[in-house]
């Protein structure tokens, strides 16, 4: 068995050691908001935080994640910058078909989380690392900003 | 309102109507390997799922309780179709968008058809012109129901009463009722039959930038997407077709793969080998432990090389179909002062939505119950009951929100194979494919061989333009028995027929060349090939002619003014002919599609090693009323990356039949840092509404290949761009890099782990 703290509750999975968190996640815990898309740490779906860090959870053996704090994007709105993000994804349209948009808003509530006032530059290093194939990108910037302002 | 919706775009190809009746069956089969021939079953009516005291037609229901459900006969899969629809209704029903609820209609070709594509289907962006009349009449219909309901109820004309905000008002006295109040009343009246809509400046709700209805359950993970279902003792299955298209399974050993804890089920299918476990990690590592044999077949050598000089042999030999000719094409051309003539080549595209293809089925002795996002919901469940031989009324289809459809759910060949691999089981299964087989295993978009020409008068505009277009029918896989030989295939030459510009004499003609691959369609189909061609060689024709590229499409859209409208939009608000630096440039391109008008202006720079930046892009629209402006904007932002996506990365290429690509890190996909800043600019019209989910996806290619025309003066006729023809002879000889920087919560992930699996070792 393999103990776990996701979204501030206490878990015990009986898993294997190598399976991924991303798997843990949907498959044995039910929480399926945090989204499978390549499985090799290309796309940036699977995106959760473990101690507020972004990770890829697709390549993440749970048996690494030890006594760190996973968050995910069913509890993201607890957390200040998290609320902010989604609110400013909301306003701004961000989303069409919203399949990468898990991972986007944790990697941008975690970028936020370190750098409340992030450049053009700060946003390209954080958010290179999720694609978005219905191209929102230039609203997810916005969004960005906007949620820095609020 | 059990007819078929009335065709309501002119227009609409004839033929393209065709091709859901049954066909999408028989290339799934073939892929299957069971030979079976399709059977189009009639659809006998299925009741919609969701009742109500007033079920006035198959969209509207209005309970007591005043609970508003429109039952949507498109699905969403972000382009805003949910929202767009429900704005019809509520813009004549009198409610706001706030006070519905929307779902997606259950599979029924009689009630949800899409005239244009013969079925109920949801794509070449038909969507909004083909319910803009009748889902605004089904709510003016609804609506005059429940005020003739309380009028009745009050015994005063109808004429003193109004409708507002889900609420019937007695003008003279006041008095109200909700529509909840008049639920059971209003089902009691008589059908009114003459229907006047509203005129378009009494709007209330069309034309504004209303709030999504799907989004609030996108940003905490509440969505259910197909691949999020989670049903009672439901297993995960994941699965290899065989690795060349045509290909069969010869033999399997299972030994390694059954003893990986967690694996429950080996499934064999004539081309395919599925392994089911308690979770996708138990069947993914069981697929990894099988050894499988395949019988490669007649595909085993096929190479993308081969594709190509076919296409070039069949372009320049075989007879081709003719899809237009008007005026004295062979005179003019002998009498030019000048001549043009460029040939193109585009590649085969994967579509690679975010969601990876999946679907759960649970096969019971009587029915057979699937939870899928498919664009294609009676094709479904036509595949279903094909597959167990079950009547279609004990198939049972629960429609998804949908993660990225761009034409790849438009088939329903892996709800066959689900069903397939379910069918062998007596539990529920939730079948997900790996990104890998998600990209070889695709239906791709054609490769096109296009030879172009012109001839030129004394000053410089074309006298004659002949398109000769070669590539495979995308119709042909949807018609049992394959297109016929002799027919156009009007998909192939769509956009490529009637340019927005003054071409009186002019030739397009098409030879058919099916590759040895399934092919479908992609987002923006015809035109995002053919504008392609047509656009970067009007900027040929203008750089032989010495011409500013916007004066010369000016001179040839005189009789053209919706397309002149956006071009000069365009022109004006891109500040174009303002000077750039060396190494950057503009490029423009054109094009009428899908009933919309749209011009495009990309600026971009080249740096000596040929890397391209993206740096603004600035697109003029005029798609008729906007229903929801900013959907028509995100969506020409989001149509316009996932083409330059395209133009500057992608193509799907063949070794040994084998695909050679498997994943986003050699399937690239255009990323946040590389994306251009964007402005979009409407053309104020009160003409219906045109198509968007794919006009700016037309747009991207030719845009940046004018650009980079006008930042190098390099012609480069071949997507995607190859950076190293960019290259300037000074320039440093390392290679451009295609490969996606390994970002922040990459390296913390690797770190924790300790190890870079072989593809992460690749990107970096």
């Amino acid at each position: 068995m393999i103990a776990l703290n996701v979204n501030g509750q206490d878990r015990s999975v009986d898993v294997p050691d190598d399976m991924p968190l991303l798997w843990v996640l949907r498959d044995v815990i039910g929480l399926t908001g945090t989204k499978f898309g390549c499985g090799i740490a290309q796309c940036g779906a699977c995106t959760v935080q473990l101690d507020g860090q972004p990770v890829r959870s697709c390549v993440l053996p749970v048996a690494s994640v030890g006594t760190r704090h996973v968050t995910t994007v069913e509890a993201i709105g607890a957390t200040p910058s998290g609320k902010k993000v989604q609110q400013a994804w909301l306003d701004l349209e961000v989303i069409q078909c919203g399949y990468c948009q898990s991972g986007q808003i944790m990697s941008a509530s975690a970028l936020l989380e370190r750098n409340p006032n992030p450049s053009d530059s700060d946003i390209d290093a954080a958010m290179s690392g999720n694609i978005c194939r219905c191209g929102t990108y230039t609203r997810i910037r916005a969004a960005i900003k906007q949620a820095a302002k609020a | 309102m059990s007819k078929p919706f009335s065709s309501p775009n002119p227009k609409t190809n004839a033929s393209r109507r065709a091709f859901l009746q049954g066909g999408g069956l028989l290339l799934g089969f073939a892929m299957l390997g069971a030979g079976i021939r399709p059977v189009v079953a009639a659809t006998d009516p299925v009741e919609g799922d969701v009742s109500a005291a007033f079920a006035p037609d198959a969209f509207i229901r209005i309970g007591t309780d005043g609970k508003i459900t429109f039952i949507l006969p498109n699905i969403e899969m972000g382009q805003g179709t949910h929202t767009g629809e429900a704005t019809l209704i509520a813009e004549e029903l009198e409610v706001g968008l706030d006070q519905v609820s929307v779902v997606d209609a259950p599979p029924n070709d009689k009630l949800y058809a899409t005239a244009a594509l013969g079925g109920q289907a949801t794509g070449g962006s038909t969507s909004m012109r083909a319910t803009w009349e009748s889902l605004r009449k089904a709510g003016a219909t609804a609506r005059m129901m429940l005020v003739s309901a309380a009028a009745a109820q009050w015994s005063v004309p109808v004429s003193e009463c109004a409708a507002k905000l889900g609420v019937v008002t007695h003008q003279p006295t006041g008095r109200q009722l909700a529509y909840g109040a008049l639920a059971d009343a209003a089902g009691k009246q008589p059908v009114p039959t003459d229907i006047k809509l509203k005129d378009p400046r009494d709007f209330e709700l069309i034309g504004k930038s209303l709030r999504r209805v799907d989004t609030s359950g996108k940003v905490n993970g509440a969505v259910v997407y197909g691949i999020d279902v989670r049903v009672p003792g439901m297993k995960v299955a994941t699965v290899a077709a065989c690795p060349v298209f045509g290909g069969t399974l010869a033999d399997v050993d299972d030994k390694a793969a059954r003893a990986i804890p967690g694996v429950r089920d080996i499934v064999r299918l004539p081309n395919a080998v599925a392994v089911i476990g308690d979770h996708f990690w138990a069947a993914k590592k069981g697929l990894a432990a099988l050894d499988i044999t395949w019988n490669d077949g007649a595909n085993a050598r096929l190479g993308s090389a081969d594709i190509m000089a076919a296409l070039k042999t069949a372009s320049e030999h075989k007879t081709p179909i003719m899809a237009r000719k008007e005026g004295d094409v062979e005179g003019k051309l002998k009498a030019a002062s000048k001549t043009v003539e460029a040939a193109y080549e585009l590649p085969f595209l994967a579509h690679a939505p975010m969601e990876p293809i999946n679907c759960v089925v649970h096969v019971r002795a009587d029915e057979c119950e699937i939870w899928v996002g498919t664009q294609v919901p009676t094709q479904a469940q036509g595949w279903a009951a094909q597959v167990t031989g079950f009547p279609l009324d004990k198939i049972i289809v629960h429609n998804h929100l949908i993660g990225g459809g761009f034409g790849r759910r438009l088939v329903a060949e892996s709800v066959g194979q689900a069903v397939a691999i379910a069918k062998q089981v007596s539990y529920p299964v939730k079948v997900i494919w790996t990104r890998e087989e998600d990209i070889q295993h695709d239906l791709y978009r054609p490769a096109y061989y296009d030879r172009i020409s012109a001839g030129l008068g004394p000053d410089g505009l074309p006298t004659v333009w002949i398109d000769h277009v070669a590539g495979g029918s995308v119709l042909g896989n949807y018609i049992p028995g394959g297109w016929p030989e002799d027919k156009l295939d009007d998909d192939a030459v769509e956009s490529a027929v009637k340019p927005p510009y003054d071409l009186p004499v002019i030739q397009v003609d098409w030879v058919r060349q099916d590759p040895p691959v399934p092919i479908t369609w992609w987002r923006g189909v015809g035109p995002t090939h053919n504008v392609f061609v047509v656009e970067s060689f009007m900027d040929e024709l203008a750089h032989a002619a010495g011409k500013d590229p916007v004066e010369y499409r000016r001179a040839l859209t005189k009789n053209q003014p919706r397309a002149a409208g956006v071009l000069e939009l365009v022109a004006e608000k891109s500040g174009w002919g303002s000077p750039m630096p060396a190494g950057s440039g503009r490029g423009i391109a054109l094009h009428d599609a899908f009933g919309s008008f749209m011009a495009a202006v990309l600026e971009i720079s080249v740096s000596p090693a040929g890397e391209i930046t993206l740096h603004r892009a600035v697109v003029a629209v005029d798609c008729g009323i906007a229903i929801n402006p900013n959907t028509v904007e995100a969506q020409i932002e989001g149509g316009l990356i996932f083409g330059l996506s395209a133009a500057l990365y992608s193509g799907i290429t063949f070794t040994n039949g084998r695909v050679d690509q498997s994943n986003f890190h050699d399937y690239r996909i255009l990323r946040n840092n590389e994306a251009p800043k964007i402005e979009v600019y409407h053309v104020k019209s009160l003409e219906s509404p045109g198509g968007i989910g794919e006009t700016a996806t037309v747009s991207a290619a030719p845009a940046l290949a004018n650009a980079i025309f006008a930042a190098t003066g390099k012609r480069l006729r071949s997507l995607p761009f190859d950076r190293n023809q960019l290259r300037s002879d000074s320039a440093d000889k390392t290679s451009v890099s295609m490969m996606p920087p390994l970002s922040v919560p990459v390296l913390a992930a690797l770190a924790i782990t300790g190890e870079a699996d072989e593809s992460e070792a690749e990107a970096a």
